[in-house]
């Protein structure tokens, strides 16, 4: 099987008169003549995979992931319903939204396939798959677009759908079904009388296809809140769809890109715009986001497992408090939890990971700050960010080293800032690693982009087993003077 | 947008004076989580559930029994689900029936509905928008799916389904402007709705369709009817909620538009689909007591069902 990958990117627009009235306006018909060209472009490709990012479908609960094979309806839009009906029936491809979904949660997102006889699949897939795919005879997938996703979410979101790409071989097409300026007029007009709504949508309009032109998609993604706050209808899932194209495309910015049409739809504005991944050979120095592979954000409301009644540090005894272990929580095969005791100089947060024992997170003495052994398990849930090194069994789990030491060095950062410090007064580390053959590089990897930038001291230690099931802890010393 | 003033040719006191007929018999707060439909297990809903929910549904009972000896022709009914950017829509045909799948929670709801329109009062209240100078337009699509809040709504609060309905949809003019804006326009729609219904001759109840404080719980318990994880997801929601609900039970309908926009903003509140200023003003802006029939969270959005019984306020007037 070859390396699969992303073989081209398409922003499409989402409205139906491309597909039901391109004739009544020209700006309409050049839209849909720059589908169908779009369309051509993929089949010259060879593409075997669609794969569509919708801003028409919102969802609340993680991500869904369309896995009905033959989803059949007659979509009617809300609000240009005069202009006709669409009947759909298109060639989904199940096992590949399944893989997707699992991949999903391997990285820590909430997700789920979805596969209900008259699901409604939204407006802009439905006119997405119907000009791009005409004849169904490229498999496709829809992606839904969560509310409340930050770029880091929608970023792990690619990065999963990009491991089942590469997993299995595929040829995909990555497609982004979306306005750019999203207002539209808000009274009904002629489609004789359409324009872009204002001056100021226009000229961001041309300002992000300027990028897109030049292939500055990953430009694009880090504008994306600026562009939303001056072009956008606030209550929709922001220009979140350039972070997840952006990220399907390794967050470049030497791409090759071509406008193929820049029109209004009802005041919006609709683009058909090709991103080719095939490099300018410039531009690509200008990422410099913090990277991520594993969701760890709160995603964990409903989880209660690992939450007790905490000792109120208002009011510290005088002496450590004897309090009792608690069950783990169900996520975590290890010993039970300790709230953390008590004592003077004491300094804890219910931002870190419960000790699994009476120890404190950190105690200040003087104005040294000396933490207890820090892991990567999260706060709340006490989940393990890129999962356990083994099961309850003891057999074991492949993880990822990077994402458990970036959990780690994030709980570092919470323990030293809730005792009023600063994270570059981080003085001497002393890391535990499990497997240090395995897994040292990918922790020097991390330690480089986080604590490498501090510059403490640093040893490095193999040790046979971690109480809990992971696979790194630090040792920290702090420095709290200037 | 130019709105052209109704209530000049309005008494101050709200009825029509060539027009004595039509009139509300009460005004509801009824939000439409799928949630109350799916663990109540009807017919019409695919999915079975175990029960949940149980305040909120048994708060439906109560408004359900309130209204039952009370004669009326129609629903009128504005749902945050059909959202609209251009302009007001009202469905325009006299039957509906087809399959509502909830994109959102398709697991919880995929309900068969079978449901008539009153198309005549829907037209009216759209001239009447329309002349004064509101953007609207009749939905007469037979294709159109209705809504999945419109199915909630209309299932929980006349599951018998034998009362036509008046669909209004939601123009999204919080998105495009503001609370402010919205509050402007949906004043003026619950003005001319409220004297298309006096003109009409019919005995109306008006919906608004929504919830509260509306930030959602972002993960879904494995069982979905699980109460033991339903909270409000912060202590905030919950006193903007009961706040609310305070100015309901004290017939302070006008601070709860005075606070609309303070309101939407800090609960992330339903009121941005602009239905509860709509209702409001629809009811003349009441200062006689609600009835609060229930409160409850549904994933850890805040939801009550409320009703003005103008029936008895107007009883009472006499």
């Amino acid at each position: 099987m070859s390396e699969g990958g992303v073989v081209a990117s398409f922003v499409v627009p989402v409205h139906p008169h491309t597909v039901l009235a391109p004739d009544m306006n020209p700006g309409w018909r050049a839209l849909r003549d720059a589908y169908d060209s779009a369309a051509q472009t993929i089949r010259d490709l060879e593409a075997d995979l669609l794969i569509i990012y919708s801003t028409t479908w919102p969802s609340i609960i993680g991500h869904q992931i369309q896995a009905d094979p033959n989803p059949e309806w007659v979509m009617v839009d809300h609000d240009f319903h005069d202009l006709g009906s669409i009947p759909y029936s298109f060639n989904i491809d199940a096992e590949f939204a399944h893989a997707w979904d699992d991949a999903n949660r391997n990285r820590g997102l909430q997700s789920r396939c979805v596969n209900y006889k008259g699901f409604p699949i939204d407006v802009g897939s439905v006119v997405a798959l119907t000009l791009l795919n005409p004849d169904n005879s490229i498999p496709a997938v829809i992606v839904s677009s969560n509310m409340y996703a930050n770029r880091t979410e929608t970023t792990v979101l690619a990065k999963s759908c990009l491991d089942v790409i590469k997993s299995q071989g595929r040829r995909a097409v990555a497609i982004t079904a979306m306005s750019l300026s999203n207002r539209m007029f808000t009274d009904f007009i002629e489609p004789a009388e359409d324009k872009i709504h204002s001056l100021k949508d226009d000229e961001w309009n041309l300002k992000i296809l300027e990028f897109l032109e030049q292939g500055r998609l990953e430009d694009v993604g880090q504008l994306s809140r600026t562009i939303h706050r001056q072009i956008r209808v606030q209550k929709v899932v922001a220009f979140k769809p350039m972070w997840w194209l952006s990220a399907m495309n390794g967050n470049r910015n030497d791409l090759t890109g071509n406008v193929l049409a820049y029109e209004a739809i009802h005041g919006a504005g609709g683009a058909v715009v090709h991103v080719d991944p095939t490099s300018t050979g410039v531009g690509d120095k200008e990422y410099d986001e913090d990277d991520v592979e594993y969701f760890h954000g709160e995603r964990g409301v409903l989880d209660t497992g690992a939450e007790t009644e905490e000792a109120n540090a208002d009011d510290p005894p005088d002496e450590p408090v004897g309090n009792a272990p608690q069950e783990p929580a169900p996520e975590v095969n290890g010993p039970a939890l300790w709230d953390p005791t008590q004592t003077e100089g004491s300094v804890n947060t219910d931002a870190a990971p419960k000790p699994v024992g009476a120890y404190p997170h950190a105690r200040r003495v003087g104005d040294m700050l000396y933490l207890s052994g820090v892991g990567p398990r999260q706060p709340g849930t006490n989940a393990i960010p890129g999962g356990p090194i083994h099961d309850e069994n003891g057999e074991p789990l492949n993880y990822d080293i990077k994402a458990q030491t970036h959990a780690v060095v994030e709980n570092v950062r919470r323990i030293v800032e809730e005792a009023g410090a600063r994270f570059d007064q981080v003085v001497d580390v002393t890391t535990f690693l499990v497997d240090m053959k395995r897994d040292f590089a990918g922790y020097n990897e991390v330690w480089a982009e986080t604590l490498g930038h501090v510059g403490p001291t640093r040893t490095t230690l193999a040790i046979d087993a971690l109480p809990t099931p992971i696979a790194v802890e630090m040792k920290v010393i702090v420095h709290l003077g200037e | 947008m130019q709105v052209n003033g109704a209530d000049d040719e309005l008494n101050p006191g709200g009825l029509h004076p060539f027009m004595g007929k039509g009139r509300i018999v009460a005004g509801c707060i009824a939000p439409h989580p799928p949630h109350l439909v799916y663990a109540e297990n009807p017919p019409q809903n695919e999915p079975v559930a175990e029960g949940g929910w149980e305040q909120l549904r048994w708060g439906y009972e109560r408004l359900r029994a309130s209204l039952a000896d009370k004669d009326y022709d129609a629903i009128v009914l504005l749902s945050p689900h059909w959202q609209t950017y251009v302009g007001t829509h009202f469905l325009g045909l006299p039957h509906f029936e087809g399959l509502s799948v909830d994109p959102i929670f398709p697991n919880l709801f995929r309900y068969h509905y079978d449901m008539n329109v009153d198309v005549d009062l829907a037209k009216a209240i759209h001239d009447e928008a329309e002349a004064a100078g509101l953007p609207v337009k009749m939905m007469e699509n037979p294709d159109f799916r209705v809504d999945y809040g419109t199915i909630t709504t209309g299932h929980l609060f006349n599951p018998d389904w034998d009362k036509p309905l008046v669909v209004i949809s939601s123009n999204r003019s919080t998105a495009y402007y503001s609370v402010e804006v919205m509050q402007e326009i949906m004043i003026e729609l619950g003005k001319v709705t409220r004297k298309a219904i006096e003109a009409s001759g019919k005995k109306v109840v008006v919906l608004a369709s929504n919830s509260l404080s509306h930030r959602h719980f972002t993960t879904e318990s494995e069982m979905p009817e699980d109460m033991s994880k339903e909270h409000i997801t912060s202590h905030a929601m919950h006193l903007w909620d009961m706040r609310m609900i305070d100015y309901m039970r004290s017939g302070q309908a006008q601070r709860i538009l005075d606070e609309m926009p303070e309101f939407t903003e800090q609960a992330i509140a339903e009121s941005d689909g602009g239905g509860l200023s709509w209702l409001l003003s629809t009811l003349d802006v009441p200062d006689y007591p609600a009835i609060l029939h229930g409160y409850g969270t549904i994933i850890g959005t805040g939801n009550a069902v409320v009703e003005w019984p103008c029936y008895a306020h107007e009883e009472e007037q006499a």
